[in-house]
């Protein structure tokens, strides 16, 4: 394997990385904040829907971006009315986000679009193009043929959409609002132990759909860079897992932020290295069975919560309703 | 009085509060005045925490008024109640476990958005908090880190650095060690001194005598006495706190008593939080006799009940019928007990007694479920549980008489019948009986009092723990007074009277 090859692998690493990065904070927030949400692989399809129909009828990928967010917004709304206002299960109401947004986007498609549940192809202004660097190298010949280090700056840093650099300033973002402001104290403080925060004056159910909101917002993001961005355009079931993988991440995150960024990078080679059976093969000088690197993030998953990796202990509330008592 | 020219930091008056049917709180009314510590006794279920939830802004008062050092107050929530210089240590504190001291102590009252200059003004005000009240803490230490005295103190901090005038503590010495719990009164009389205005719940007479200035007595929702310390006793507090309900009389005639079927010799308990609950209490009950065992709630007498009935563990010597029984390990639980012949009617019917959600009839094979009556092959013959739930049911005058309907469809005192026949129908050697009649109406207590004496009079032993002293005098053969984990003293019912019992529930030798 050339210094080239590991660039294009972990180039696609980096695009594979992202949506999971994403999702994998929106559940963050959520978690934290004691609202355990399944329901990430949904919202994602439905934003991922909503925001290459919208591009495709607008011709403007940020009011597909926005039609994106607001669809998650709608089905984050749904899990909190449920999960926080009713005080419902979380996991139920997540598993009913997820058949709701699977079936419904292929149904609206096929309604507006009648190609067989997708939505057309997305050019030009309706997708998130490649923001090139100043003085980036475009084509694939040009930066092989370039030093180690323009290769690294023209394939592996310059080239991809906004929403990459978008998605990874969230993760200093995120750690900042959580440890350092009022509101991230109090949201931690709502997952842990709500009755503190209550019997301190503070509304658990406001701090909690807060948390859900931010959650909605990120998932739309993460649906939006998936039909508008890694692809040009919506097809059924494109979100693939990604929730769930995204979840396991942030077991294996432990639930910190910094954490949500390597576990997911970790779980994006797997998949970038899925797309390469090629190199895999030169590099152990054996075949490895695509599907075996698509379960490893949910085998190390399960290593970690299985206790032989240090201890994840999820926010001590979390997917408990808070019932006022005395 | 010299206070009389002054408001009282808080003035409640005609305060009512309804759960449904349950009156929890009847017109109470009450003063507390500035720079003092106000008892505030009762026991478990009396509407003290009510009280305290009202004046928290937990719950809403049906009724009444809110009066903060003279001026009328509304508290509709927590924050309300912070606002007019109300703290409250709950009795399971309010803490975020993994969260350092300092971080705790800010929750709610940050100022600012960022969280650097809350901090750094916060522990400058703990540092200053910490030498003037003399409560010592490590504002860096993690909340699981630290004991429970530790974490009292930390919430203490918490409503002081809320600028809280008021300090509600409820129930504080529950969980503490009594070296511990020396070290709260010293503090709470170090905050009087700095004339902060102190309300302490508590069902524990002797930190009230200790503690308080003024005290007021709470039963069944109702305030009937406030007093001042100096000027009363502990028996007249026992007096007041149990009461004189008329009850219905029993008829029963005179015991016929066999061989010893419980034998208890020193049995200890220690909880989780290693405080000796029981300390070497040894007892026993014949055959065709009721023990009662009298005592102001918290004394022991429900640990007593869950070591017997299978679900604490304890060290010591039990034997039923000159047998021994575990007391902890594999064949330490419920069912073998039941197997044994050990019933048991515990005294939280909905928590411990019954699953709420669950029918009559399924809650009647609970603990049984293994009787091959109820098996049908590898299965378990619903029908033949249900046909037998109904008999039960009819013979116990359970109503409505249907075993689908679930157990929280039935009143408090036709719950107690499902609980009483499933236990007595298997015709145990020895029955234990907690709160036999808490929540009941009149006439089930009247029919439940009579299948108690029938068991005994069929030659059962019962146990009967009861903080009702008037059912324990009418029920009872004999009776053991429990204080403080240990056995004051056993008394024949002929030979005692409810003066004799009070004092000894309330500590004192007689």
């Amino acid at each position: 394997m050339d210094f080239f090859t590991l660039i294009q692998i972990l180039d696609a690493t980096v695009r594979l990385a992202i949506p999971l990065l994403l999702a994998c904070l929106a559940g963050l927030f959520s978690e934290r904040a004691g609202i355990f949400d399944i329901g990430l692989e949904g919202k994602m399809l439905a934003a991922a829907f909503f925001s290459a129909a919208i591009a495709s009828m607008t011709g403007s990928v940020w009011i597909g971006l926005l039609a994106g967010i607001a669809a998650s917004l709608f089905l984050s709304g749904v899990h909190g009315l449920a999960s926080i206002t009713f005080r419902g299960n979380q996991l139920i109401s997540g598993v009913a986000i997820n058949f709701l947004a699977a079936g419904m986007t292929v149904l609206i498609a096929q309604s507006w679009f009648s190609q067989g549940g997708r939505t057309p192809s997305l050019s030009g202004a309706e997708r998130f193009n490649p923001i090139n660097f100043p003085g980036a190298l475009t084509t694939t010949n040009e930066v092989k043929a370039a030093s180690p280090l323009m290769q690294v700056y023209s394939e592996l840093l310059s080239g991809h959409s906004l929403l990459v650099y978008v998605a990874l300033l969230t993760v200093p973002m995120t750690w900042w609002l959580l440890y350092r402001t009022r509101f991230g104290l109090r949201l931690r403080a709502v997952g842990e132990n709500p009755a503190a925060v209550d019997t301190a004056g503070v509304s658990v159910v406001g701090l909690r759909y807060a948390a859900v909101a931010i959650c909605g917002i990120l998932c739309g993001i993460a649906g939006a860079y998936l039909s508008t961005a890694l692809q040009a355009g919506f097809v059924k079931d494109m979100s693939a897992g990604r929730g769930f993988i995204a979840l396991a991440a942030l077991i294996f995150a432990k639930w910190r932020p910094w954490h949500a960024l390597y576990a997911t990078f970790l779980f994006g080679l797997f998949q970038a290295l899925e797309l390469r059976p090629d190199v895999i093969e030169a590099v152990i000088g054996m075949k490895v069975q695509g599907q075996f690197l698509g379960t490893l993030p949910y085998i190390m998953t399960v290593v970690i919560l299985a206790g032989f990796v240090g201890k994840a202990i999820p926010p001590r509330a979390g997917g408990e309703p808070y019932v006022k008592e005395r | 009085m010299t206070n009389n020219t002054t408001a009282p930091a808080i003035e409640l008056k005609g305060i009512s509060k309804a759960f449904g049917p349950v009156q929890a709180n009847k017109d109470i009314s009450i003063r507390v005045m500035p720079g003092t510590i106000h008892g505030i006794i009762g026991e478990n279920g009396a509407g003290k925490s009510t009280l305290m939830s009202i004046l928290y802004g937990f719950y809403k008062a049906d009724k009444g008024e809110i009066f903060i050092g003279g001026q009328k107050t509304e508290i509709p929530d927590s924050q309300a109640a912070i606002a007019a210089g109300i703290g409250m240590v709950f009795q399971h504190f309010k803490l975020v476990e993994n969260f350092t001291v300092l971080e705790n102590i800010i929750l709610g009252a940050e100022d600012g958005r960022l969280l650097k200059p809350s901090l750094a003004k916060a522990r400058k005000s703990l540092l200053e908090l910490a030498a003037e009240y003399e409560l010592n803490v490590d504002p860096d230490a993690l909340i699981e880190e630290i004991g429970v005295g530790m974490q009292q103190r930390v919430e203490i901090l918490k409503a002081l650095y809320r600028q809280a005038d008021i300090l509600i503590l409820d129930e504080p010495t529950g969980v503490l060690t009594p070296s511990e719990a020396d070290q709260l009164f010293r503090i709470l009389g170090r905050l009087r001194e700095e004339g902060k205005t102190i309300i302490l719940i508590t069902h524990k007479l002797r930190e009230i005598m200790e503690a308080t200035d003024t005290v007021s007595v709470m039963r069944r929702g109702e305030m009937t006495a406030t007093v001042k310390t100096a000027d009363t006793s502990p028996e007249e507090l026992a007096e007041l706190m149990v009461g004189r309900k008329v009850l219905l009389q029993v008829d029963k005639t005179p015991p016929t008593l066999g061989d010893v079927v419980l034998d208890v010799q020193n049995l200890r308990v220690v909880d989780e939080q290693g405080v000796e609950r029981l300390k070497s209490i040894s007892l026993n009950v014949r055959a065709g006799e009721i023990l009662g065992i009298a005592g102001v709630a918290g004394n022991g007498q429900s640990e007593l009940l869950e070591v017997l009935g299978g679900y604490a563990d304890g060290t010591g010597s039990v034997t039923l019928n000159g047998e021994a029984i575990d007391l902890t390990g594999k064949y330490s639980d419920g069912k073998t007990r039941r197997a044994r012949g050990i019933a048991h009617v515990p005294e939280d019917r909905q928590r411990e007694g019954l699953i709420m959600d669950y029918s009559a009839w399924e809650n009647t094979a609970f603990g049984y479920h293994d009787d091959p009556a109820y098996q049908s092959g590898i299965f378990i013959n619903n029908t033949a549980i249900r046909q037998d739930t109904e008999e039960k049911m009819a013979r116990f005058d359970v109503r409505p008489p249907n075993p689908r309907l679930s157990a929280k469809n039935f009143s408090g005192g036709n719950q107690q019948k499902i609980v009483l026949a499933r236990e007595i129908e298997r015709n145990p050697d020895l029955l234990l009986i907690g709160q036999p009649t808490r929540g009941v109406d009149i006439g089930a207590i009247e029919f439940i009092h009579q299948q108690i004496v029938a068991l005994r009079d069929q030659g059962k032993a019962i146990l009967l723990v009861s903080v009702e002293l008037e059912e324990i005098l009418s029920l009872s053969d004999r009776v053991a007074v429990m204080f403080d984990g240990h056995i004051m003293g056993e008394r024949a019912v002929g030979e005692t009277d409810e003066k004799e019992l009070g004092l000894m529930m309330a500590g004192v030798e007689t």
